[in-house]
């Protein structure tokens, strides 16, 4: 079984965000960079997938050397490899065609992703990659087994959910309950820094968006408290004072 | 030039967030010239089809093949880029869901299209095309120009306002269409699909009303769905109470589960925890019912009441049976 695991790096959920150079950057001070908390399922699913059926994880990030102990932190986990590539990602598509890039060769059974990130929430990234293959792409996934080169992927759908069977390889956008997110132990971490993490350079891909500004969103105002005592005036201001009934 | 809108079907009918695609497409068509093409794919019966035309589209293309009957993001985005072709359409428009991406993301990467997902605005058009989409899970905002020649947008619920009573008739023109399918799309075979047809889906609904853990257990819901009821709302959870299945996955509301945008929410014995916040950030009016006046969330509520849910519930539900 060979798995490829993508990662993201992205502000802790907790993050205070702002912006800096005229609203056209994020403003990294202080701010706490986790790997993706969707990838943290992908990547706990693949570790317990390769301790189960043997073979390689390796994982694969699109970004700057900052993003290097998040990479360790997956190493440590339990991925034997590592890829960065050395780029400044500016969308989803350019993130895409990374991945199917360094994917494209060598030939994964899985490639395995959060089914979102939380700085852009696209959740698209997946699907392009999936397509840029020809290999088919499920998202959200909330379980998988493998059986052979068969598939057994449960999917978040509206209301419910769907349980398909597929043929390996696959993308799969990954999320919680498919895993419990795994902490590195002392041995991991200890190994981790002797585990090779390849930088390669990136291919070059069209701009297709380009970021203009960022903005956050207007303060909200003072939250108008009713009186328990009096709590079905509630109704009557949400109908005629909110306009939402 | 045409803009296509995909929607996408409930039982036959269009979803409510898909309508307000089209009315989104019909603007950006006023905008950009060119007229706003519908995409449906599956069963459907003509005059719900014919909707299309009140929210301002001028066709709809009807691919009514019992293959495309059960949701397929591998095929449907090949049945949507066949209809972009024959169209001629440089803009693609969905409505934000789990299908919606899927299917923009791989009809983006067959066009070489850029996307954008998450749309919560009218692109400004005078020079260049930009849009705006939320960002850090509704924390921020990011105005992006998309370059390339076909685009592709992602919308989310509430990107633009829709005046109901204004909605004429709109005459539409309904035609068959008929893409070529290919086996490899297919190699996915469904094993079962659970779904609670019932309910109101979260991701559509106006109305939620939700739960935390100070609903103290499922056995405790029944307020709650009274509530829910008697204002035509879909009910929804925080995490825990989902983790200790005092409710489905599916109702799981915030940073990793669903993330809504109904007119109003109102939250019931849930503190406000910044991962549950992020899922709710979009809605119009938040309403919150907790006992601790500190709870976080009357900091993000434009509406609230300090006490005990059990208390306040029957009281709203009264009330809200009185309304109509
Ligand atoms: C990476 C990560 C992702 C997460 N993602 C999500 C997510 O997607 N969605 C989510 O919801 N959480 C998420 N969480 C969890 C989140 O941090 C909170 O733990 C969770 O939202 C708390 O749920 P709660 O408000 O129901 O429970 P609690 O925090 O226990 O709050 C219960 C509230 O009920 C009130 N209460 C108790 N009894 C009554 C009563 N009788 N009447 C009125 N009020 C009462 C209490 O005052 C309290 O404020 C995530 C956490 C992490 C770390």
């Amino acid at each position: 079984m060979k798995i490829l695991v993508c990662i993201t790096n992205v502000p802790d959920t907790t993050a205070k965000i702002s912006f800096t150079d005229n609203d056209t950057r994020l403003n990294k001070a202080g701010v706490q960079f986790i790997i993706g908390p969707y990838d943290d399922y992908a990547l706990a699913r693949g570790v317990e997938l390769k301790e189960q059926l043997g073979g390689t994880l390796t994982v694969l990030h699109v970004g700057e050397a900052d993003a290097e102990p998040q990479i360790r932190k997956a190493l440590a986990i339990g991925a034997d490899d590592a890829i960065r590539v050395n780029a400044d990602p500016q969308d989803s598509y350019f993130v895409a065609a990374q991945i199917a890039h360094i994917a494209g060769q060598a030939s994964y059974d899985l490639i395995l992703m959060g089914r979102e990130s939380i700085d852009y929430n696209s959740g698209v990234v997946h699907g392009l990659v999936g397509e840029m293959l020809g290999i088919p792409s499920y998202s959200p996934v909330m379980k998988l087994d493998l059986d052979g080169s068969t598939a057994t992927i449960t999917r978040e759908i509206d209301g419910g959910k769907e349980v398909l069977k597929a043929p390996l390889p696959l993308v799969l956008g990954c999320q919680e309950p498919i895993a419990e997110w795994k902490i590195p132990n002392m041995r991991g971490i200890m190994t981790a820094r002797t585990k090779p993490l390849n930088v390669v350079e990136p291919v070059s891909v069209d701009d297709m968006t380009v970021p203009q500004r960022y903005k956050l969103p207007a303060p909200k105002g003072a939250c108008k408290i009713i009186p328990a005592s009096e709590a079905e005036t509630l109704i009557r201001l949400l109908q005629t004072e909110a306009k939402v009934l | 030039m045409s803009v296509l809108i995909y929607v996408e079907l409930d039982n036959g009918s269009i979803k409510k967030t898909s309508l307000e695609a089209v009315a989104y497409g019909a603007k950006v068509a006023e905008k950009t010239g060119g007229q706003a093409v519908v995409l449906a794919l599956g069963k459907a019966d003509a005059s719900e089809l014919e909707k299309a035309g009140a929210y301002g589209a001028a066709k709809v293309l009807h691919a009514a093949n019992a293959r495309l009957e059960h949701e397929n993001s591998l095929a449907y985005a090949d049945a949507l880029v066949q209809a972009a072709a024959q169209e001629g359409s440089k803009v693609i428009i969905l409505s934000k869901s789990g299908l919606g991406d899927a299917m923009a993301a791989r009809a983006a990467a067959k066009l070489k299209a850029g996307i954008v997902s998450g749309v919560t605005a009218l692109p400004e058009t005078d020079g260049g095309f930009k849009v705006t989409r939320a960002i850090f899970t509704g924390k921020a905002f990011a105005t992006t120009e998309i370059k390339s020649d076909i685009k592709v947008l992602v919308v989310r619920k509430n990107a633009i306002e829709i005046d109901e009573a204004a909605l004429g008739s709109g005459s539409v023109a309904l035609e068959a269409f008929q893409p070529t399918l290919r086996d490899s799309d297919f190699t996915a075979s469904v094993v079962s699909v659970e779904k609670a047809d019932s309910e109101l889906s979260l991701t559509e609904a106006e109305i939620i009303v939700s739960g935390g853990r100070g609903m103290k257990g499922p056995e405790h819901w029944q307020p709650l769905i009274d509530l829910a009821k008697a204002l035509g709302a879909a009910t929804g959870c925080s995490k825990p109470v989902s983790d200790l299945d005092w409710r489905p996955h599916h109702e799981h509301i915030g940073q990793t589960g669903i993330k809504v945008a109904p007119n109003l929410y109102i939250a019931c014995g849930i503190s406000g925890a910044i991962q549950h916040l992020a899922g709710v950030n979009g809605s119009k009016c938040i309403v919150v019912i907790n006992k601790d006046p500190e709870a976080p969330f009357f900091k993000a509520a434009d509406y609230g009441i300090v006490g005990d849910v059990f208390e306040i519930l029957p009281k709203l539900t009264e009330a809200a049976k009185s309304l109509k």
